[in-house]
Parts: structure tokens; C-alpha cells; sequence
């Protein structure tokens, strides 16, 4: 044992947001797991509850509490850890440690921090610090200056000229950063930057715009053994963020001498900061010259470190949190070999392609173009031999019915809209870049416009040149097997070629044509490896290890996205988990590299591979599982059930049939009315006419929706014909679209109902009760478990319909059920038979294991055989609140307002034995300034005006005064309630000065961004003042209000303790 | 063009044909390095060896004369998945397919290299031919029978005659078994005075000319056949300081009276971790030998082991104790692959200075 160390506490990265997403999870569950085998005790702190390593099993106190110095100072006196582990939970867990030593508590309560040092975080992340470091060390740094005023940031520009890249220090994912070109762009940047600096500080630098984007994953032990674990080239050149670039692993057109020269740099950077654990060092590299600077250090474990461990298969987090206990690298052992040496740098013998995943399709109104702020929500890795494969591989995982590299929007675009669409750089730049190909568009003129690499420009060429040929030749073998080879799907092949699918079929069949499986084993073949880590290409030898024993295979969910987040990877772990337990292999089939379902030893056997149809058939015709679970990876998983039960695939749980009822419209609809259970009045719409007429038919208010979405996509509730014609004209492609839902909007408490049914029984955890009336999103809402509000009646109601429908519906496993209650009746909103986004909360404060249960449903047990019996459970002895997490600092344009369309990209919970204090919990954990007094503005729409009213009258007795829009101030006044107005531009300068504290704003349309509200909330969002556009969501912060206003004692709890156990 | 590669064991791989046309035979051997193609192919230590890349994309970035380690390569041929034939860099001269028709090399692409990796990790280093047409068996087993059974390609594959590197520092006899470039580089970067002597140099001859120091560098093949290497080391030690770099290491230990033996298939790549017993440090290294030093064997001979293999615990360096002598069985020059033992080099120099001092 290296080590006299009993207890140590964890900081986790709370919700998921754009700049840390699911990698977190994973590399603090990693963590985790290295530190529990050595028999210390973990106290984990960590306000999300959708993620793994907040499971009991996990660590051994998990503190669902709020990320903030008051909440880690009460725990760090309650448990008093020896150390704590602050480079497992990104940017969020360093700023707190930070604070920590900062404020003194650390010295106070005597804790170290173990494996990164305060010095090497300040070292890295203050911008003159990091310069002055590099200068010592002689390595090169762009031309830049510090500036903490405008004046001096106005005289860098005067002296250096432009292009200028502005970065805020401190900051993730390079919130409010950008790159200007001139003066008026570049004094805006920095505005916006200085405000969200928590140091009030900007690096203002040289643009090296163009040149290759290369990063090196290094690891550094107390002793000062240094490696790179791998590198990366960014196929979009430095200007955009490398959270949106494309990525490959290893570099692919770096000389040995300049791979070297870079690696040098790093082992060099990181021997100086000392650094103990794992750091990402990047760099840009002139493409004409040895010229490089080296642009930033993460000094801890990130989101390239999560994926340089899934492109190599050497566990960065692991070791890290192993060297932050006091081992050395050289004497620990390869994971993955189980007997080499830990100390080496692995090997690749493929290709790793990153593509990021954008929430564009939820925020139309966003602007798209990348640039030096990180919006990507989430990402899909995909590994082959060749770049080209491993591309077009990566595109199918990004789901949205790609099959390859083509996007038939720009079919019709003419060159110089192409070159302009390249150029300007936004989420589809690459199928910009291959259907300019497609038109004759040459390399060079390409590679002129976007700097981009020829050699990556190359390998796009190969393939758009063997489309050609498909397009050209009739079948034969060598066709067919080249685009294979090359990693063409099905589709694709049959769309470019028109041949006939049945040959195709009997051509692959005779001549065996299928992919063959090699493993990931971090040194290219060189050791004999175990892992179970596998991915497909098509070459001669088949590697795979096949076993004898019964088989079931979970499908994950693809990249973190709005509306599916980590919930899903969640729910697909624990069903590798229960399927081990049942005796079974586990097989997990995933393409998300943040993710702990991607971890090698998660499962029994991990396929690294694309969810596209094809590649999850292979998988299958190769392993011949048991049974295959579709209801753990959210909608991605269950958009495969109909092709692979038409394969003949055993779909363990609720089958297609019952899926395909619960999503078709009228087929659900017959099936209700013959339950005798009530469902809004609704219709489908074709078209235009046919959407007047239902809404006619129905009457408005109506809520419109595309059938067959996630996360509310393009949902909308529908005032007038106006607003519908708009709709259905605008905000919809009716081309993609088949059907368009129109239902009677039913103003009530929204109720989510997750049950358990193993086909004569339901098990119900718990039931949970939206803050917000309906409209708004239910993974927008805030949420309560238990209810507040129903009754016993309602209550007893909810669980018989529950128990009828997932009964009926021929439910095995888990089933989502959503209700709105409008005082009197009952009604249901959408059923979804599968896991949903409330599982991992519900598992956790009601003590159910409900993955776990569903999948021994899955295996023919009986509810009332097992544990956890059948109906509802007993409420525990607490309330846990949910509040949504929205990203909108990054995506400037977006407008924050709830809807039915999901925006937020992550949740936190509070949770407490008094509602009000979980309530005041929730929003700390948000990170939301409560104030207890000051000035309250309104703005309230005419639906709202008038159930608004009560609640700033209680606003008003609170103490806060209240100021307001033109039409809103005439209305409190004339209802006596004391408002002054305050027009716009007023606003925001007041907004600026710090003198609003908090906004009341409904909107009237959304989404406009020539609108004034938009303008208000915005402006709010980036001075981090609470805004709230429903009425209930401000009504509820009261209750956090006054919680802070008593002063009274608040005490935080790990789950066990709440759960009574 | 047609391509493919016969093993000894029967086993064909069928791919197409690049660089240079031909048939050629040769020991199989794989590298798992990253980068580094040209360094390689113009490493002489690979002479007599057809060289298998586990990564799969080759030629990225081209070639430039300036990463040749030898003015010729030395290889009987080169093995990948995938050639590029549009290479990018700046300081791209040609495409890897031309560079190997000037060397006269015969490649193949298009196999599955991963295969043929494995193969040889299980079964060990085995004969091969490769060509580019299409050969029945008997031709298969004629070329097989051409590969020679004797291991003496460092013999040939250094310079046949003495050269000088100028230069105003130390002077550094250097005995070529096939030295790397990048070995005379660092010594050039120290301010040394090379003189680069043939294999079968003596002692007398290199003691004339004063030096104040000997390298004996890497090269191919078994060192036991590098007798008038082992004789000439023998007589150095306790005369003058000396350093070995892979063969170089090799010739030491049996010099001193150790033992070398022939591995399974050997250490190619820059990811291997070494550990420096005196400074208790790791560092990553450079490999590429098919022999390695029987640890055993020293026992008495006066050196001690002070580098091992993390991985599989094999000598990886050893100094003697009374005298300034010391070898690597890694290459700290690098080339292809990791520079972080480059110190080495200094400890030379350092030999070099304290042994002129106390003179």
C-alpha cells in the first residue's frame, strides 16, 4: 500500500451543460472506482442526480447538494476527509477547490489537495502566470497582453492590430470568448468577457487562425515520470473551439519530427507545473513552418482526456486518480493488458474520428457558425482502420437519418454558396466541403477557403470519387467490397448504385461479406490483451473472443443531446449491470466516448460502434445474444426496434408493437378510449388545410408538434390561426416531416408517472409533480418528488390508469407515463415505453433500483416476487426537487423562455426534509443569485397578467419594490399594486449596474430576437440575474427567498442518511 | 500492382504492390510506431528485415531527405494497411511509393497488418517473402531459401572505410555496425570530433588516433557476430570511456564476458517505458532490437544492470562499476520516436571530461 489514506471526498461537475457534459461522469466514476479498490472511503459532492457516480454503489456518501464553498465547507467539517480530489470534475469542481484553499478552509480543516496542486492550477489557468511559465521554459506564446479594463484591451488591439482572440480566464468551454476582426466586434467580445471572467480578467492574443489545431494528452506522476498518452489533430483548423472541431486521433499529417517536437513541449509544460495527474496541452502548429505556439493547459482530466481514453483504451482517470494517492506510473500495470507496464505511450493501429453534436435543431433561431465558444452539446467517436471509414462512421452515429456524407438540403446550392457555407464554418461544414467536392470543386479551392488540411480534404475526396463509381458500375464484388471497405452503409450503396438490395443481399452472403471485429488494446497487437474492446472494419482476421454463455445486449444512447442526456447512459450501465447479475453476459453496443457506458470494463464486452441499423445488425449476427434491450438508450435505442424485430431480433421488454401503440397517434388513441382513459382532444395534420381544420375542430389553445420527436422538438403551444400558419410554414420542414400532432392544450399540473410492469403487475417508485403548468417541457420543468399538490383521490386515480395502460399496452419493463390534471379530470399527454429522463432521480430518492427491476422483468420474474412488490410505493420521508439547467450562456443567441420545446441540457437536485429548503437548495445548485430583497422587474404577457398578479403582490411583501414594462405597470397600477415603468434601454442599463435583482418576464411569441423580451432575458442571462417566464417558476423562488432571508441553519445530507438507510 | 507476402508457415497475405517491383525475402519483424515511416525504412539495424507498420495509414506526410538515417535503406521490404499517395506537409519532396522504387524496396499495402502483427507476437520474428506478382510454391521456397541463416548484416550495412565528422569538442571514435544519423547529430550537437570506423576497426588502429572517448552504435543482426567488435571492446574497457547504443550494447555485454540471446520478436516502437535505476526515473524510449542482453550473465562480469523494461523486465542498460563505461539497448537518439534519453549523451560527454581530467 502506497498510501495511509482512509477517507478522501470527490468534487463532482454538477449538471451537464455545453462545456461539460457526460466525460465528468465518467471520469469522476473512474476515479471513483480506482480509489474505492484501494480501500479508502469516498465522500462524493455532486449536484446532478442523472449521473453514475452519484450512486450509492459508487461512492460511499453521496451528497446531492449544492457545488458551493458554503455546502463544501459544512461537509468538509461533518466528514472530514483527509484530502480532496478536485481534477475529476472539470472546470466546475477546480473553480470550488480553488475557492476552498483560497477562503482558507482548507488549511482551516486541515485537507490536502490530492493530485493537483493549487500552484499548477493558478500556474495554468491565470493567463499571465501561464505566460510568464512558457517564456521561462522557452517555449512560444502567441503575442498577447492581459487586460481587466476596455481601456487597455482597446489599446492592445491599437498596438498589435487585428485578428484578436479574447478569452475570458477562468471560464469553460471559452464562455465569452471570440475571435474580432475589428474594433467594434472586438469591444463587444470583450464586454461580454470581462463580465464573465469570475477574475474579472481577459487574454487578449495573436490570432493563428488556420494553422493546424494539435492537442497531447499528458500524464505526470509525484516522481516526474512523464507521458503522452495520445494526440489529436483537429480537422478544422485553430478559430474554432476543439470542443467543435472534428477530431482525429492519432495526428495524422505531423512529421515524426514535429510530433516529437510537440510532445517535447508538453512533457516540458507539464514537468514544470508538477503536475500530478492528467493534463491536455494544445497547440497550434503553422502548417509552413516548425513555427508553433502553444495556445493552453487544462490542468486535470477533460473532455479530451475522456477521449483519448476511449481512442486508446488507457484509462487517463483511473491512473490519475491512483498517482493522486502517491503511485507512480512505472509501477503500475496496463488496465488493459493486465500485466505491462503502465508506463508507456499507447499505440494505435486505427483511426479515431470525433464529431461533436450540436443542439442547432432544437435552437433554430442560434446562429450556427462556430468560432471560439464551445456549443456543441455533446459528441459520437467512431474507430477504423482507414479515415475514411472511420468518418463516414462517425456521421451515421450522429444519427438524424445520415447515412452518409450528404445532406440533401445542398443538393441544390450553387458553388459560391457552397464556398461561402465552407468558409463561414458552421455545424455542416463538412457536408459543405463534400458536396463541393460532388460539383467538381477542386482541393486546393477548398483548402483556400477553409485551411482545412488537403490531406483530410483527400480522404473526403476518395469517397465522394467511389460514390461516382457506385453511381457508374453494376454490381460486382470489388465494388461492393471497396465501399464496404471504405465504410459506406447499405443505404448509401444502394442509394448511389440503384442495384437491387436482394442481390446485394446474396452477393455479401456467398461471398461472406461481412466486417470482422479487432480490439482496442492500447499497443497495436504488440501484448496480448484482454479487453473486451472492440470495433469493426472490413479486413481479413476476425479477433473477436466469442463466449458460449447466454447473451443480452443493451443499445446506448448515442451522444448527449438536449432531451437525452446522461440519463440514458445512466439506465443503459445499469442494465449491464443487472444483465451480469442475472447470470447473463453483458453486451453494451455505444458510440459516445464521455460516456461510463463506453468504459472497457463496464460491460462484459463493449462494441464501439456506430447505432446505425447496419453496424448494430452486424454486432448481432456476430454475437447471436439472447435478447437485445432497446428501452435503456432513450429514443435513439428505441427508433431501432422496428428494424430489428423485422431482423428477427428477440427485443427483450416491451416489444415493437407496443411501441409502435404508444407512438402512433390514432392506434393510441383507439387503444385509450377503449381503457376508458381520457386523452386531449388531438389530430394529425398533413398539411396546412388539414392543421386549420383540427385546430378549428378543437379549439385553441392548441399544442402542435412533428409525431415521432425527442425532447419536444419544434413543440409549440398555438394561440390563434396566426401563430399556427406561422408555425406550420416556418418553423417546421414540412419536406422532413410526415405528420404534424395537433392537440387540445389542457391548462393543469403536469404529473410524471415511471412505473415498472412485468405484464399483470406495475411498480410504481414514485410520482413526480411539475412546478410549471402545461407548456412547458417536463425536462425543462421544475419537479418535485412526491407531489405537493394531489390528492389521495388524483393520486389513487393516477396509479390505476398507470397500472391499466402499462397493463395493456403489453409494458415489460419500464414505461413513462405523462398526466395533466386540470382540477377535475385526469387526462394523459404521452406515453413513452421506456426508460425515461426521470429514471436516475426517481432510482435515487425512492431507493428502487428500477433498471435493475425492469431488467428481471425483462427475464420473467414477478413484481411480487422480488423485492420491491407492486403499486405505489410509500413516499419517503423527504422532498427532492428538480431544477433544469440551461446552457444559454453559450449560445448567445438563444432565447432562455420555457416552452414545450426542451432547452435545458442538464438538472440538479435539492433535497431536503422541508419542501422550501429543498426548493432553496435546487436554485443554489443552479448557481442562481437569490436575493432577499432589492428590485423586481415585471413584464407579463395578457394570457399571465392576471395570474401573475398574486405573486408580485407577495413579492411585494417580501420587501422587493417593483418596477415594470409600459403595459405591466399600467396593469399593477390599475390594480393597485405600486410599479414603475421603466423602458427598455433604461432596463438594461439598470440591469448592467446591478440595481435589477430579479425579472419577471413572460413572453409573448419567443424565439424573436428583434423582440425586446428576448433582449431582456438575455442581458439577464449574461449578468447572471434569476429571470423567470412562467409565473410559477418566480412563485416557487419565493420559497428560496425566504429560506434565506430566516437565516435559519441549513444542513446538508448524503443520500443514505435522507433515504434512512 | 499486385502484391503479397508468404510466410514460412504457409500463410499467404494478398494485397497490391508498391515502390519497387520485385520479389525480395527477408526476416518479418513489426514496428508500432506512429510516425517515423522514412526514419525506419532508413534505419540500417533493419537490414535483412521486411517491416510490417502497425499503423495503418503510411505515407502521410510524405518524405524529405533530411529524416533519412542512411543514404540507403537497407530493409527487404515494408508492409502496411494503407499508402497515401496525396501526402501533406510542407516538407513534402515526394510520395513513400517513389521513395521506395529509389530504394529499391519492395512494399505491399492493402493487408491486414494487425493480422500479420499478431502472427508474429505469437509465433515470433519469422521468414518471409514478399513480391509483387503473383508466385507459385516452388519460387515461394527458393526466395525463402535465399534469406541467410547467418546474422551478420552489421557487417555490411556500416561504413567500409574511416570518415571524419569535425568538429572542436571531444573526440568520439565511432565504431559502425550501421549507425543512425541522428547518433553523429547529437554527438555534432555537443561539439564532438566523430570519427566513424568500419566494423572490423582494431583497438590499435582506433587508439592512434587519440580519441577521448568510444561509441559503438546500433546495427543489425546478432552480435556475436561482431567479433572484431567484441575484441576491440574488450580492449577499451579501463582504457578510455565508452558508450553503446543497441547492437553497441549488445557487443559490451559480451565483451565484459555477459550473454546475449535472441527474443521472440523483439522491441520496435517509441512507446516502451524504461526505468533508470540511478535516478529512480521512467522515461519512454525508442526501440528496435531482435537480441537483448541475458541479465543473468552479468553476474561478475563488473556491470550491473541500471535500466530495465517496465514491461517485461528485460535489460534495457548497464554501466560498469569501476569503469566509465556504459550502454543502452535503446536508442536515446530517437528518430523515429521519443527524445527523453538524450541526457545519455551528456553523460558521455561527462565521461569523457572527468577521464580527460583525471589524465
Amino acid at each position: 500500500m502506497k498510501h495511509n489514506i482512509e477517507k478522501v471526498m470527490i468534487i463532482g461537475s454538477g449538471p451537464i451543460i455545453i462545456g461539460q457534459a457526460a466525460e465528468f461522469d465518467y471520469s469522476g466514476t473512474q476515479a471513483c472506482k480506482a480509489i474505492k479498490e484501494e480501500g479508502i472511503e469516498i465522500v462524493l459532492l455532486n449536484s446532478n442526480p442523472a449521473t453514475i457516480m452519484t450512486d450509492n454503489n459508487i461512492a460511499d456518501k453521496v451528497y446531492i447538494e449544492p457545488l458551493t464553498v458554503e455546502v463544501a465547507e459544512e461537509i468538509i467539517k461533518k466528514e472530514k476527509p483527509q484530502g480532496i480530489l478536485a481534477g475529476f470534475g472539470g472546470q466546475t469542481a477546480l473553480n470550488l477547490a480553488m475557492e476552498l484553499e483560497g477562503q482558507g478552509i482548507l488549511d482551516k480543516y486541515n485537507v490536502k489537495l490530492f493530485g493537483i496542486n493549487s500552484e499548477a492550477i493558478r500556474r495554468a489557468e491565470d493567463r499571465e502566470e501561464f505566460k510568464e511559465l512558457l517564456e521561462k521554459l522557452g517555449e512560444p506564446v502567441a503575442i498577447s497582453g492581459i487586460a481587466s479594463t476596455m481601456d487597455e484591451c482597446v489599446k492592445f488591439a491599437e498596438t498589435n492590430g487585428f485578428p484578436i482572440i479574447v478569452r475570458p480566464a477562468y471560464t469553460m468551454g471559452g464562455t465569452g470568448g471570440g475571435i474580432a476582426d475589428n474594433m467594434e466586434d472586438f469591444k463587444d467580445i470583450c464586454s461580454k468577457g470581462l463580465i464573465m471572467s469570475p477574475i474579472k480578467q481577459l487574454l487578449l492574443e495573436q490570432s493563428v487562425a488556420g494553422w493546424k489545431e494539435i492537442e497531447y494528452e499528458v500524464m505526470r506522476d509525484s516522481k516526474g515520470n512523464c507521458i503522452t498518452v495520445c494526440n489529436m489533430e483537429n480537422f478544422d483548423p485553430v478559430g474554432i473551439h476543439t470542443g467543435d472541431s472534428i477530431v482525429i486521433a492519432p495526428s495524422q499529417t505531423l512529421t515524426n519530427y514535429e510530433y516529437q517536437m510537440l510532445r517535447q513541449s508538453s512533457l516540458k509544460i507539464i514537468d514544470e507545473l508538477k503536475i500530478e495527474g492528467g493534463c491536455n496541452v494544445q497547440f497550434a502548429l503553422d502548417p509552413h513552418s516548425h513555427n508553433y505556439i502553444v495556445i493552453e493547459v487544462n490542468p486535470r482530466v477533460s473532455r479530451s482526456s475522456a477521449l483519448a481514453s476511449k481512442a486508446t483504451g488507457y484509462p487517463i482517470a483511473k491512473i490519475a486518480a491512483k498517482i493522486a494517492l502517491g503511485y507512480n506510473l512505472d509501477e503500475l500495470k496496463n488496465y488493459v493488458t493486465g500485466y505491462s507496464s503502465a508506463f508507456f505511450e499507447p499505440a494505435l493501429d486505427y483511426v479515431v474520428m470525433k464529431i461533436p453534436k450540436w443542439p442547432f435543431d432544437k435552437f433554430r433561431s442560434a446562429s450556427k457558425k462556430l468560432g471560439t465558444q464551445m456549443k456543441a452539446t455533446g459528441e459520437v467517436m467512431a474507430i477504423d482502420r482507414t479515415f475514411e471509414a472511420s468518418l463516414l462512421k462517425a456521421i451515421t452515429c450522429l444519427e438524424g437519418g445520415l447515412s452518409g456524407i450528404n445532406l440533401p438540403a445542398f443538393n441544390s446550392l450553387t458553388k459560391e454558396e457552397l464556398l461561402t457555407k465552407i468558409k463561414e464554418c458552421d455545424d455542416e461544414r463538412i457536408f459543405a466541403i463534400a458536396q463541393a467536392m460532388r460539383i467538381g470543386v477542386g482541393i486546393e479551392e477548398i483548402h483556400e477557403v477553409s485551411k482545412v488540411d488537403r490531406w483530410f480534404l483527400n480522404g473526403i475526396k476518395n469517397i465522394i470519387d467511389l460514390e461516382k463509381e457506385l453511381s457508374e458500375n453494376s454490381l460486382s464484388h470489388k465494388i461492393l467490397e471497396k465501399a464496404e471497405t471504405m465504410g459506406f452503409t447499405d443505404d448509401e450503396i444502394l442509394r448511389l448504385s440503384n442495384w437491387d438490395k436482394s442481390e446485394v443481399d446474396k452477393m455479401r452472403q456467398e461471398k461472406g461479406m461481412y466486417p470482422v471485429y479487432k480490439m482496442v488494446d492500447t499497443c497495436s497487437g504488440e501484448f496480448e490483451a484482454v479487453t473486451p474492446y472492440y470495433y469493426s472494419c472490413y479486413e481479413k482476421e476476425d479477433e473477436n473472443i466469442l463466449s458460449e454463455d447466454k447473451k443480452i445486449v443493451v443499445i446506448g444512447s448515442g451522444p448527449i443531446r438536449i432531451g437525452q442526456g446522461v440519463e440514458f447512459d445512466y439506465c443503459s450501465v445499469h442494465g449491464v449491470w443487472a444483465i451480469k447479475e442475472a447470470g447473463y453476459q453483458s453486451i453494451i453496443i455505444n458510440n459516445n466516448p464521455e460516456t461510463v457506458s463506453t468504459d472497457f470494463d463496464t460491460s462484459d464486452k463493449l462494441y464501439f460502434e456506430s447505432l446505425y441499423i447496419d453496424d448494430v445488425l452486424n454486432v448481432i449476427r456476430e454475437e447471436n445474444p439472447y435478447g437485445v434491450i432497446v428501452q435503456f438508450g432513450g429514443q435513439t435505442s428505441i427508433n431501432l426496434a422496428k428494424r430489428l424485430e423485422e431482423s428477427g431480433v428477440n427485443i427483450l421488454g416491451t416489444k415493437y408493437e407496443s411501441i409502435d401503440l404508444a407512438e402512433d397517434r390514432d392506434k393510441f388513441r383507439n387503444f385509450l378510449e377503449g381503457l376508458g382513459i381520457e386523452s386531449p382532444e388531438g389530430y394529425a395534420a398533413k398539411n396546412l388545410e388539414e392543421s386549420y381544420a383540427a385546430a378549428e375542430k378543437i379549439g385553441y389553445p392548441v399544442v402542435v408538434r412533428p409525431s415521432y420527436v425527442i425532447g419536444g422538438r419544434a413543440m409549440r403551444v398555438v394561440h390563434n390561426k396566426e401563430s399556427l400558419t406561422e408555425y406550420m410554414t416556418h418553423a417546421i420542414d414540412m419536406s422532413k416531416e410526415t405528420t404534424i400532432l395537433i392537440d387540445k392544450y389542457v391548462y393543469g399540473t403536469e404529473i410524471e408517472v415511471d412505473a415498472i410492469c412485468d405484464g399483470e403487475d406495475i411498480l410504481i417508485p414514485g410520482i413526480m409533480e411539475h412546478i410549471e403548468k402545461t407548456g412547458v417541457h417536463s425536462g425543462d420543468s421544475i419537479t418535485s418528488y412526491p407531489t405537493i399538490s394531489l390528492s389521495d383521490e388524483v393520486i389513487a386515480e393516477l396509479v390505476e390508469s398507470t397500472r391499466k395502460i402499462a397493463v395493456n399496452i403489453k409494458t415489460l419493463g419500464i414505461i413513462n407515463i405523462q398526466y395533466v390534471f386540470d382540477g377535475k379530470k385526469l387526462y394523459i399527454i404521452e406515453v413513452n415505453p421506456r426508460a425515461s429522463r426521470t429514471v436516475p432521480i426517481l432510482s435515487k430518492v425512492t431507493g428502487v433500483p428500477m433498471v435493475k427491476v425492469a431488467v428481471e422483468t425483462m427475464l420473467g420474474k414477478k413484481l411480487k416476487d422480488l423485492e420491491y412488490g407492486t403499486g405505489l410505493r410509500q413516499n419517503k420521508n423527504f422532498y427532492a426537487v428538480k431544477l433544469p439547467v440551461f446552457s444559454t450562456e453559450k449560445l448567445s443567441d438563444v432565447d432562455t423562455f420555457l416552452s414545450p420545446e426542451m432547452k435545458s441540457t442538464g438538472e440538479v437536485l435539492g433535497v431536503d426534509q422541508n419542501f422550501d429548503v429543498a426548493v432553496y437548495k435546487g436554485f443554489s445548485a443552479v448557481g442562481i443569485k437569490i436575493p432577499v430583497d432589492g428590485k423586481l422587474y415585471v413584464s407579463l404577457n395578457d394570457v399571465s397578467k392576471d395570474m401573475g398578479l398574486e405573486t408580485i403582490k407577495d413579492y411585494k411583501e417580501l420587501g422587493f419594490s417593483v418596477c415594470a414594462s409600459k403595459g405591466t405597470a399600467e396593469y399593477l397600477n390599475k390594480k393597485g399594486i405600486e410599479a414603475e415603468y421603466i423602458e427598455g434601454e433604461k432596463l438594461k442599463e439598470l440591469i448592467s449596474d446591478g440595481v435589477i435583482n430579479l425579472i419577471i418576464n413572460t413572453p409573448t411569441i419567443g424565439d424573436d430576437r428583434s423582440r425586446y423580451g428576448f433582449g431582456i432575458r438575455r442581458k439577464a442571462s449574461e449578468y447572471r440575474i434569476p429571470a423567470f417566464t412562467s409565473i410559477d417558476t418566480a412563485s416557487l423562488f419565493m420559497k428560496a427567498i425566504e429560506v434565506k432571508k430566516s437565516n435559519k441553519p441549513v444542513t446538508y445530507n448524503h443520500m443514505r442518511y435522507y433515504l434512512g438507510l | 500492382m499486385y502484391g503479397a507476402l508468404y510466410l514460412e508457415d504457409g500463410t499467404v497475405y494478398e494485397g497490391k504492390g508498391f515502390g519497387y517491383e520485385g520479389v525480395s525475402s527477408g526476416e518479418l519483424v513489426f514496428n508500432t510506431s506512429m510516425t517515423g515511416y522514412q526514419e525506419i525504412l532508413t534505419d540500417p539495424s533493419y537490414a535483412g528485415q521486411v517491416i510490417t507498420m502497425t499503423y495503418p495509414l503510411i505515407g502521410n506526410y510524405g518524405v524529405n531527405e533530411t529524416f533519412n538515417e542512411a543514404d540507403k535503406s537497407y530493409a527487404k521490404g515494408m508492409v502496411v494497411k494503407a499508402i497515401s499517395e496525396n501526402p501533406s506537409n510542407f516538407m513534402s519532396e515526394g510520395d513513400f511509393d517513389k521513395f521506395l522504387k529509389k530504394m529499391k524496396i519492395v512494399g505491399v499495402y492493402g493487408v491486414d497488418t494487425r493480422a500479420v502483427t499478431k502472427k508474429i507476437r505469437d509465433n515470433g520474428a519469422m521468414k518471409c517473402v514478399i513480391s509483387s506478382r503473383k508466385l507459385a510454391q516452388d519460387e515461394i521456397d527458393e526466395h525463402m531459401g535465399t534469406i541467410k541463416a547467418e546474422d551478420d548484416w552489421m557487417r555490411v550495412v556500416g561504413t567500409q572505410k574511416a570518415y571524419k565528422v569535425p568538429g572542436d569538442g571531444f573526440r568520439v571514435a565511432l565504431i559502425d555496425f550501421g549507425v543512425k544519423e541522428n547518433i553523429i547529430r547529437n554527438l555534432q550537437k555537443r561539439g564532438c570530433h566523430v570519427t566513424v570506423y568500419p566494423f572490423n576497426v582494431t583497438s590499435e588502429e582506433v587508439m592512434a588516433g587519440n580519441p577521448d572517448g568510444v561509441l559503438l552504435s546500433n546495427g543489425p543482426g546478432d552480435p556475436k557476430f561482431a567479433v572484431e567488435g567484441i575484441e576491440a571492446a574488450k580492449d577499451f574497457i579501463g582504457k578510455i570511456p565508452m558508450f553503446g547504443i543497441c547492437l553497441g550494447h549488445q557487443v559490451i555485454s559480451l565483451a565484459i564476458g555477459g550473454d546475449t540471446y535472441k527474443t521472440k520478436f523483439g522491441h520496435r516502437g517509441g512507446n516502451h517505458g524504461v526505468l533508470d535505476i540511478d535516478r529512480n526515473k521512467s522515461f519512454i524510449s525508442s526501440q528496435n532490437h531482435g537480441y537483448a542482453t541475458e541479465e543473468k550473465s552479468l553476474a561478475g562480469t563488473g556491470a550491473r544492470v541500471n535500466f530495465i523494461n517496465l514491461n517485461d523486465n528485460t535489460v534495457e542498460g548497464i554501466e560498469m562499476e569501476n569503469y566509465p563505461v556504459f550502454s543502452v539497448q535503446f536508442h536515446p537518439e530517437g528518430a523515429p520516436g521519443p527524445e527523453d534519453t538524450t541526457y545519455l549523451f551528456d553523460k558521455f560527454i561527462k565521461f569523457m571530461k572527468e577521464s580527460k581530467n583525471e589524465a
